[in-house]
């Protein structure tokens, strides 16, 4: 499956929206939110294609999108 | 034929809403009727139709034919009883030889100066004065009248002055004053009933006549925005819709619910033979309660439009032309590629769009599809373009994405706070539904960009216009909820016992920082504080408060935040749980709530329950005999982005076109060209069939069963009328192609899919086609606790326990304008046309909107050297595109605005991908653009007319 980059940088702007929603929540609350959040709304597509961002050091992410992913689900390999 | 119409009998004057009740006698029969109804509706309602001219239970009593005239024992004189009140004890007597000899003399008035051409007269058999002559008994007429209004020369052959010519600018209806009997119910119609104020009677006594706007004007040119309240008002041939004058009166009707916006009219289709002569609003429609607009009632002949494509087609590749075939063929052909594509991509390779134009029924059947057939979540709707924000936010809130109130409950509003939504065109029954409380003295707030209709018209104005800089909502509600915690006028026992009280106090510190008051956020949202100061104080103390939102508010990156924070405004001043107050999210479409409700989502299936949950998966594996994907799916920005991505290869498309309705549309171009396998089913060959592969032909909504859900979750029945031209219902189009996949799906009719839903679904248990036949409509829930279904949400307490408060921080748009892209881009739609015009384009509507236009500030324009009526070329960082410019200063400087209902025009070639943070929900409402003078066509709009032009060869059959 090739990476597109243009989705990819898509994926960076939602996952950094989704953030910046959660940013004024306690922060615990915070973190445990985004990480559902795109548990429940982002298809396993575009999980791998945010984990490949993260793995590479997750360049152009906020910090609570890097600590949440912990608690993402990742999906399985394709 | 079954005849759904309940009796739709004229009572003369409106139902009196006193819980007083008064008995009285007429006709020495006695009747208890709510103090304050007329004599003549007591005794209609008695079985005693009292006869009448001027009186129409539409509209109030005024009393001028002295037709109606009765006799009250004790009291003197002959009144009118359209214009008396009942009183406790009277004996009235309807039928007297004094009464007799009266109404005869004013009937012989009346006739002789009436053209006697009953025979030809479009109106004969459904005219009131026809009618009446006959009931009084008029056998002759004793005098021949010397001066007339009805003959085009006087006795001497000269021109009669007081001969007027017919009126035929309308498209619709035409006006015949020859046949005026200046009854004015059409003129209190106007006033009454629609609020435009658009019709007056000129002159007076013999020489007063009825006359659309000035003197100079016509129909056509005056205020009438066509809705024709006054058509059905009017007891004559004066105002007869041109389809009656074409086709002749009808003789059965069927009630059927409009298939436009969201309001959900009901009408009755009034047919001859299967013909449809013509689209009456019914008064027993508990959404329009007997009004219309000028969509619903006249602008149905898209549905029998040349245009219109009734043989399935298919082809290779995308530049080929089509190829006519057999039902069986195409579905043999589109069920043959989706397979090979799922064999060599993968499961996930294929999704669904369902239509918020279709069937509850068929929206069902096409996530089922997707869900049970292809397994996997791969749904989405053109909900997500617009309301996918408002399922979030009050998700979270209130606990459930439901509009809380029903329509009626406007009447019982005191503040109505407008945000992002202009009824006036969007909604226009409920617009003059909330003018008719306006103008009973019910205060008004409207937050918008642009001076809309809804700011001001015929007796009424806004107390307050926020005109915000558009991208600035949460600021600007945010700052209304500000005023309300810091100045104490949130309604403290409210939140206590119905919100968690902890959350409160947490987003009372967060929303009282002084950086959220209106001070501090004036120069983002170029909002004088004082404004906002004072439309929150009205808002929280002004009584019954309503707010009502539209695409203004979702259609943002922050959209979801916005819904979160008009929920917070209405927990906080306790404008929740009864009449007159309420959160309400104004639909776009007829069935974007249904088409929710049935699981078009990706994450949910039908009732919005998520796909994660392994017992609501269970239910569905149990009656569909499938394993339910426990990932969500795709939505919509994502199957496209995922098809350029080369993942994303198959798509069924079922009524709409997300190339003319959804932003960017390069982007929406390059994603459906990577697929292999784009089956459209529409009407018409829209812009996404330019790229598909298969189209199946649809039906209209004249020509299937089923149910549409409106804006108040009211579930209202869809009637067939007429056969479907093309062969076949569209759900029996689903269930043919789901059956060629190998579903083995047996529905013969669509009230067992409704069955189906209801087993499946805990708020729809309750719902049957039984159950609506006798009730007229349902809103859900409805199901053992709430067996009759339910009108007013969250009345005890929310949906989720608590209602929860939620931060709502502002973050600026990334749009944002500089050098290049200065000005801010709205968009919007217009009271004639509707969403991509598909229909409304085919139909007369053009009158009134033959092109989009681009609106900006007078200022604007001279900088740039614009003059009124010049082609522009509007671009944003997207694409460019051209139409004409209009200068205006509805919208302020700085700001722009243009509609979409036009292909040429492709506003979305200029629109972004930028989207709601939550739902993806794209942000239409912002975006940055410059405009400049133009000569003519962009190069993506001629490039894309060829390409389309290509793309619609239909192959000439051997
Ligand atoms: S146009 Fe019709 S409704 Fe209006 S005044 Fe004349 S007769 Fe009455
Ligand atoms: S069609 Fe509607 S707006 Fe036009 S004159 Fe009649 S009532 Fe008024
Ligand atoms: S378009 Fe809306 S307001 Fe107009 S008739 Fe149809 S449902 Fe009613
Ligand atoms: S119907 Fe009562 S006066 Fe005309």
């Amino acid at each position: 499956m090739s990476h597109d980059s243009n989705w990819q940088t898509k994926l960076i702007t939602m996952a950094n929206q989704i953030a910046r929603f959660m940013e004024s929540k306690p922060h615990a609350e915070g973190v445990a939110g985004l990480a559902s959040h795109i548990n429940d709304f982002w298809e396993p597509r575009m999980r791998r294609q945010l984990f490949d961002i993260l793995d590479q050091g997750g360049t152009g992410l906020r910090p609570l999108v890097i600590e949440a992913a912990p608690q993402i689900r990742r999906p399985a390999t394709a | 034929m079954k005849d759904f119409v309940l009796p739709d009998r004229d009572f003369g004057t409106p139902a009196a809403k006193s819980k007083q009740m008064v008995t009285l006698n007429i006709d020495g029969f006695d009747v208890t009727v709510p103090e304050g109804t007329s004599i003549m509706r007591a005794a209609a309602e008695a079985g005693i139709p009292v006869p009448k001219l001027c009186a129409t239970d539409s509209v109030d009593a005024f009393g001028s034919c002295r037709l109606c005239l009765v006799e009250i024992e004790g009291r003197n004189g002959t009144p009118a009883s359209c214009t008396t009140p009942v009183a406790p004890g009277i004996k009235v007597h309807t039928q007297t030889s004094k009464l007799k000899q009266l109404r005869r003399g004013v009937m012989e008035l009346y006739i002789s100066d009436h053209p006697l051409d009953c025979l030809t007269c479009a109106a004969n058999g459904d005219c009131e004065l026809q009618d009446m002559a006959g009931a009084v008994g008029l056998r002759d007429v004793r005098y021949e009248a010397v001066e007339t209004h009805f003959r085009a020369k006087d006795t001497s052959g000269g021109a009669n002055p007081q001969w007027l010519p017919k009126d035929d600018s309308n498209p619709y209806f035409s006006y015949d004053p020859s046949k005026c009997i200046v009854c004015s119910r059409c003129v209190r119609a106007c006033e009454e009933v629609q609020g435009t104020f658009a019709l007056t009677i000129q002159g007076r006594g013999w020489d007063s006549r009825v006359h659309a706007g000035a003197r100079a004007d016509s129909f056509l040119t005056s205020d009438c925005v066509s809705c024709g309240a006054c058509v059905q008002a009017c007891p004559t041939a004066t105002l007869t819709e041109k389809s009656v004058i074409d086709i002749g009166t009808p003789d059965r009707a069927i009630v059927t619910t409009c298939a436009y916006c969201g309001v959900g009219c009901q009408f009755k289709a009034e047919m001859r033979g299967d013909e449809l002569v013509r689209m009456v609003p019914y008064k027993h429609g508990k959404a329009n309660r007997g009004h219309s607009c000028v969509k619903g009632r006249f602008a149905y002949g898209y549905a029998s439009h040349q245009d219109r494509i009734l043989n399935p087609m298919i082809r290779d590749t995308i530049d080929e032309p089509w190829r006519e075939v057999s039902w069986a063929e195409a579905m043999e052909f589109a069920a043959n590629r989706m397979k090979a594509i799922q064999q060599k991509y993968g499961r996930q390779s294929v999704g669904v769009i369902t239509s918020s134009r279709c069937t509850n029924e068929e929206s069902y059947l096409v996530q089922k599809l997707t869900r049970a057939v292809f397994l996997n979540n791969n749904t989405d709707t053109c909900a997500r373009v617009c309301h996918s924000p408002t399922g979030y936010g009050l998700g979270q809130t209130f606990g459930t994405s439901a509009g809380t109130q029903d329509f009626d409950s406007v009447e019982d509003c005191d503040v109505a706070l407008i945000i992002g939504s202009n009824p006036h065109s969007g909604h226009p029954v409920f617009a003059s539904r909330l003018k008719k409380r306006l103008r009973q003295g019910a205060k008004l707030i409207v937050v918008d960009p642009r001076r809309t209709e809804m700011v001001e018209g015929a007796h009424y104005k806004a107390a307050h216009h926020l005109a915000l800089r558009p991208g600035t909502n949460v600021a600007i509600v945010s700052a209304l909820a500000h005023v309300i915690v810091t100045e104490k006028l949130y309604d403290e026992a409210f939140i206590r016992s119905r919100c968690d009280w902890a959350e409160f106090e947490d987003y009372a510190e967060f929303i009282s920082d002084p950086k959220h008051s209106p001070e501090a956020v004036e120069l983002l949202t170029g909002v004088p504080a004082e404004e906002v100061r004072g439309a929150a104080r009205l808002y929280a103390t002004g009584g019954n408060a309503a707010i009502y939102y539209g695409l203004g508010v979702t259609e943002h990156s922050q959209g979801s935040t916005t819904v979160i924070g008009i929920a917070n405004l209405a927990m906080l001043t306790g404008n929740i749980g009864r009449p007159g107050v309420g959160v309400n999210p104004l639909r776009g479409q007829n069935n974007v709530q249904g088409s929710c409700d049935m699981g078009s989502f990706p994450h949910e299936l039908p009732g919005y329950r998520h796909v994660k949950g392994a017992e609501v998966r269970a239910i569905y594996e149990k009656a569909w005999g499938v394993e339910i994907d426990p990932e969500p799916g795709l939505r919509i920005p994502n199957m496209l982005d995922a098809a350029v991505e080369g993942s994303f290869k198959g798509l069924y498309c079922q009524g709409e076109d997300i190339l003319q309705s959804d932003p960017d549309t390069r982007h929406v171009a390059a994603g459906l060209a990577a697929m292999e396998c784009v089956i459209v089913h529409d009407l018409f060959l829209n812009e996404t069939a330019n790229y598909a592969h298969v189209f199946f032909p649809g039906s209209s909504f004249l020509e299937k069963d089923g149910t549409f859900t409106n804006a108040e979750r009211r579930i209202n029945m869809v009637r067939k009328v007429m056969a479907p031209k093309q062969g076949y219902a569209d759900w029996e189009v689903t269930q043919m192609f789901a059956n060629a996949m190998g579903a083995g799906w047996t529905y013969t009719h669509p009230s067992q899919i409704m069955a189906e839903i209801a087993l499946t679904t805990p708020s729809f248990a309750g719902v049957t086609y039984d159950r609506i036949e006798e009730m007229g409509s349902i809103q859900w829930p409805c199901n053992d606790q709430a067996p009759e279904g339910t009108p007013l949400m969250h009345i005890d307490g929310f949906v989720r326990g608590k209602g929860k408060f939620i931060r709502t921080e502002y973050v600026a748009t990334d749009e944002k304008t500089g050098p290049r892209f200065p000005l801010l881009l709205t968009t919007g739609r217009i009271l004639s046309q509707y969403n991509v015009g598909a229909q409304t384009r085919r139909t007369q509507n053009t009158v009134w909107h033959d092109q989009d236009v681009l609106e900006i500030h007078p200022h604007d324009a001279e900088t740039r050297g614009i003059r009124d009526g010049d082609f522009v070329r509007l671009a944003s960082r997207a694409g460019e595109t051209t139409l004409r410019a209009e200068i205006t200063d509805r919208v302020s400087p700085g700001v722009v605005y243009t509609t979409f209902h036009h292909p040429v025009t492709q506003a979305n070639v200029v629109t972004t991908d930028f989207s709601d943070w939550a739902t993806n929900c794209p942000e239409y409402k912002v975006t940055a653009v410059q405009v400049s003078p133009s000569n003519g066509p962009s190069e993506w709009q001629e490039s894309y007319e060829a390409q389309a032009s290509l793309s619609r060869r239909i192959a000439a059959a051997e």
